[in-house]
C-alpha cells in the first residue's frame, strides 16, 4: 500500500527555548506532514529532545508557536497535546514499573474512556462494556506487537528490549495522529533494533499514524524517514530527503567536527 | 541479675497465662488504637504514594475538619448537615492546596514540598483558633447517634469490656480502607493514581491531569482526617493537642512502608498492640508510661532491618 503523503499536519515556527542562559533551541521552524515518517538527528546535546518537550508540552517556549491540526498556540499542555492526538515515548523509558504490560498499556486509553467514577468502582453497566472495548483494542495493540507472553507481566521485569516495545505500545493504544519516538532504538541490539524498524513502518503504514522520530543510527533514519531535519546547538542546520541531508557539507561538519 | 531477667523473659507470660480475659482485654485495646493510627497514616500514605510528598499537615487536617464539624454544629446547624458542610470545607481545602502550593511548586524537590506542608500545618493552626477559639471541644457524639456505652463480652473465664464506639470505629475503619481499595485497584481513577506515583512525565504524556489527580488525593485524605477526626474526638476532646497524635503516624508510616495501604493498617495495628502489650506487662518494670515512646523504638528497630518497611515498594527517601 503506498502511502501518501499529506498537507502539513504540525508547524512549529520560529521556537526558542532556554533554561536559564542555557539556549536549547534558537528559532527553530520545523513542519511535519501528514502520514510521513519525519527524523530529527543530531550531535548530543543539539535539541532534539527539547523539540520533542516543546511539542507535546513538557516545554514552553519563550517564542514561537505551534499549531497542531490548524490550531495555533503559544503554549499546549501536555493533557491538551494529548487529547488532540498526540502520544509519545521516552529517551529513558518511562512505564509505569509497577504495573502489568495490561495496565501499562490501559493508560494509554485514559482519555478514551467516559463512564464515571461510581460506575467503574463497581463494575456496572456503562463501565464494564467500556472496560471490555478498551481490552480488546488493547488486544489488537498485543497482538501488533507480538507481546502476547508478557500481558500479566509487571513491566518494571522486563528486559530493555520489550520495555522499549511496551511504551510503544501504551502510545499506540492511544490511537495517536502524531506519533513522537524519543531514540526509540537507543541500546537495543540488531535484532531488536529490526523488529523496532518494521513495527514504526507498519505502524505508518497500516493506521496512517504520523511520526516524528529522534534516532541516532544513520542507517535506520535514512531507511525510515521521508523527511530528516538536522539540528545543532539548538538551530537547525539543514533540513531535506534523507540523500540531500547526507551530503550537505554543514550537516557533515556538525558530525566531524570542523576545524577553526 | 536472675531475677531482672526473670522479671522481663519470664514473668510478663506467666501474667498473660494467668490471666487470659485480660490480656484478651489488651489486645483489643491495642487493636482499637492501632486502628486509629491505621487511619491516621492512611492519610499520609495516600497523599505519598500519589505525590511523593510527606504531608506534614495531616494532622492538623483531622483537627480542623473535627473543629469545624463541632462549630458549625455550636452555631445551630444540624449534626448530618455540618458533616456534608465539613466534607465541602475538606473539598475546597484540596483545590486550595493543590492552586496555591502544589501548582506553583510542581517539579521541585520533594523537600520544598515537604516544608510547604509545615506552612499549610500553622496556617490551618492559625486558621483554627481563628474562627473556632483555642478551647478544647467536645465531639458531638450523641447528635451524629454515635453509638455509647459498651459490652461486657465473656470470653477465657472472665470479660472483655468492648465500647461500642471503638467498635463503630473499627468497623468504619475497614469500611474506608476497602473503599480505598476498590478505588486503586478498579477504577480509571485508581490507574491513574498509581501511574502519578510511578512517573509524572509518562502520566502527563498518556493525558492524565496531574492538577486533577492532586485535588482528588487530598479530598480522599481530607475525607480520611474527618473519619479520623470524629473517631479520636469522640475518645477524646477535640484540641490542637490531638495534632501531636499524627506523629504517631510516623512509626507506622516506617512499619508499614509509605506507599502501602494494607502496610498503613497492619503497621497500625502492630504498633497499637505493641504498645499497650508492652505498657501493661513491661510498663511497671521501668515505672510505666513506656507508652508514649515503645512505639518509635518498635520503628527504630524496624528501620535497622527493613528500611522500605513491610509492605513499601522502595526505599524511604524522606523523613
Amino acid at each position: 500500500m503506498g502511502k501518501t503523503v499529506g498537507a502539513p499536519i504540525l508547524e512549529v515556527e520560529g521556537v526558542s527555548l532556554s533554561f536559564g542562559g542555557v539556549v536549547a533551541l534558537q528559532a527553530v521552524t520545523f513542519d511535519v506532514r501528514e502520514h510521513e515518517i519525519r527524523a530529527i538527528i543530531g550531535p548530543n546535546g543539539a535539541g532534539k529532545s527539547s523539540l520533542l518537550n516543546v511539542i507535546n508540552g513538557f516545554y514552553h517556549p519563550q517564542q514561537g508557536s505551534i499549531s497542531f491540526k490548524g490550531r495555533r498556540r503559544r503554549q499546549v499542555d501536555p493533557h491538551e497535546a494529548a487529547q488532540a492526538g498526540i502520544a509519545r515515548t521516552f529517551q529513558n523509558i518511562a512505564l509505569f514499573r509497577g504495573m502489568t504490560v495490561l495496565d501499562n498499556l490501559m493508560t494509554g486509553r485514559t482519555l478514551k474512556m467516559t463512564s464515571n467514577f461510581l460506575q467503574q468502582a463497581l463494575y456496572w453497566g456503562a463501565a464494564r462494556r467500556e472496560e471490555l472495548e478498551h481490552r480488546a483494542k488493547i488486544e489488537e495493540v498485543i497482538d501488533f506487537l507480538e507481546i502476547q507472553h508478557i500481558r500479566k507481566t509487571p513491566v518494571g521485569r522486563l528486559p530493555y528490549g520489550l520495555q522499549k516495545r511496551v511504551e510503544l505500545g501504551r502510545a499506540l493504544a492511544a490511537e495517536p495522529q502524531l506519533l513522537l519516538l524519543d531514540e526509540p532504538m537507543a541500546g537495543m541490539n540488531l535484532e531488536e533494533k529490526q523488529d523496532m524498524c518494521r513495527f514504526i513502518l507498519d505502524v505508518n503504514d497500516q493506521f496512517g499514524t504520523t511520526i516524528v522520530l529522534i534516532e541516532h543510527d544513520m542507517s535506520v533514519v535514512m531507511d525510515l524517514s521521508d523527511r530528516v531535519a538536522v539540528l545543532d546547538y539548538g538551530r537547525k542546520i539543514a533540513d531535506g530527503a534523507p540523500d540531500e541531508v547526507r551530503r550537505d557539507q554543514a550537516v557533515i561538519d556538525a558530525y566531524l567536527g570542523v576545524a577553526h | 541479675m536472675t531475677h531482672l531477667l526473670y522479671s522481663i523473659f519470664v514473668d510478663p507470660f506467666v501474667q498473660m497465662g494467668a490471666a487470659p480475659d485480660l490480656l484478651a482485654q489488651t489486645l483489643w485495646e491495642g487493636l482499637v488504637s492501632g486502628v486509629l493510627y491505621a487511619l491516621i497514616a492512611l492519610g499520609f500514605v495516600l497523599i505519598f504514594k500519589a505525590s511523593g510528598v510527606f504531608n506534614f499537615a495531616q494532622g492538623i487536617m483531622v483537627v480542623f475538619s473535627a473543629l469545624t464539624l463541632v462549630g458549625l454544629n455550636e452555631h445551630g446547624v444540624p449534626a448530618y448537615l455540618a458533616l456534608a458542610l465539613t466534607v465541602v470545607v475538606m473539598l475546597v481545602l484540596a483545590f486550595a492546596v493543590e492552586r496555591v502550593i502544589l501548582r506553583p511548586l510542581v517539579n521541585q524537590p520533594d523537600i520544598i514540598l515537604f516544608m510547604a506542608t509545615f506552612g499549610l500545618t500553622y496556617f490551618l493552626i492559625g486558621l483554627g483558633e481563628l474562627i473556632f477559639g483555642g478551647d478544647p471541644k467536645v465531639m458531638i457524639s450523641d447528635q451524629l447517634r454515635l453509638p455509647g456505652g459498651s459490652y461486657r463480652i465473656p470470653m477465657l473465664g472472665g470479660y472483655v469490656q468492648m465500647q461500642k464506639i471503638d467498635i463503630a470505629a473499627t468497623v468504619i475503619a475497614s469500611l474506608m480502607v476497602a473503599a480505598l481499595a476498590i478505588m486503586f485497584n478498579r477504577t480509571r481513577i485508581g490507574r491513574a493514581l498509581r501511574a502519578v506515583a510511578d512517573s509524572h512525565k509518562a502520566a502527563l504524556s498518556v493525558g492524565i491531569s496531574l492538577e486533577q489527580i492532586w485535588v482528588i488525593v487530598w479530598f480522599a485524605a481530607g475525607i480520611v482526617a474527618i473519619a479520623t477526626g470524629i473517631m479520636w474526638g469522640a475518645r477524646s476532646n477535640v484540641s490542637f493537642a490531638l495534632e501531636i497524635i499524627a506523629l504517631k503516624a510516623l512509626p507506622v508510616l516506617i512499619l508499614g512502608g509509605f506507599t502501602s495501604i494494607p502496610g498503613a493498617i497492619i503497621g497500625g495495628i502492630i504498633i497499637g498492640v505493641g504498645e499497650k502489650i508492652g505498657e501493661f506487662y513491661w510498663g511497671p518494670l521501668l515505672g510505666s508510661g513506656i507508652e508514649s515512646w515503645l512505639a518509635y523504638v518498635i520503628a527504630l528497630v524496624f528501620l535497622l532491618f527493613r528500611p522500605q518497611g513491610l509492605f513499601g515498594e522502595r526505599i524511604i527517601e524522606r523523613l
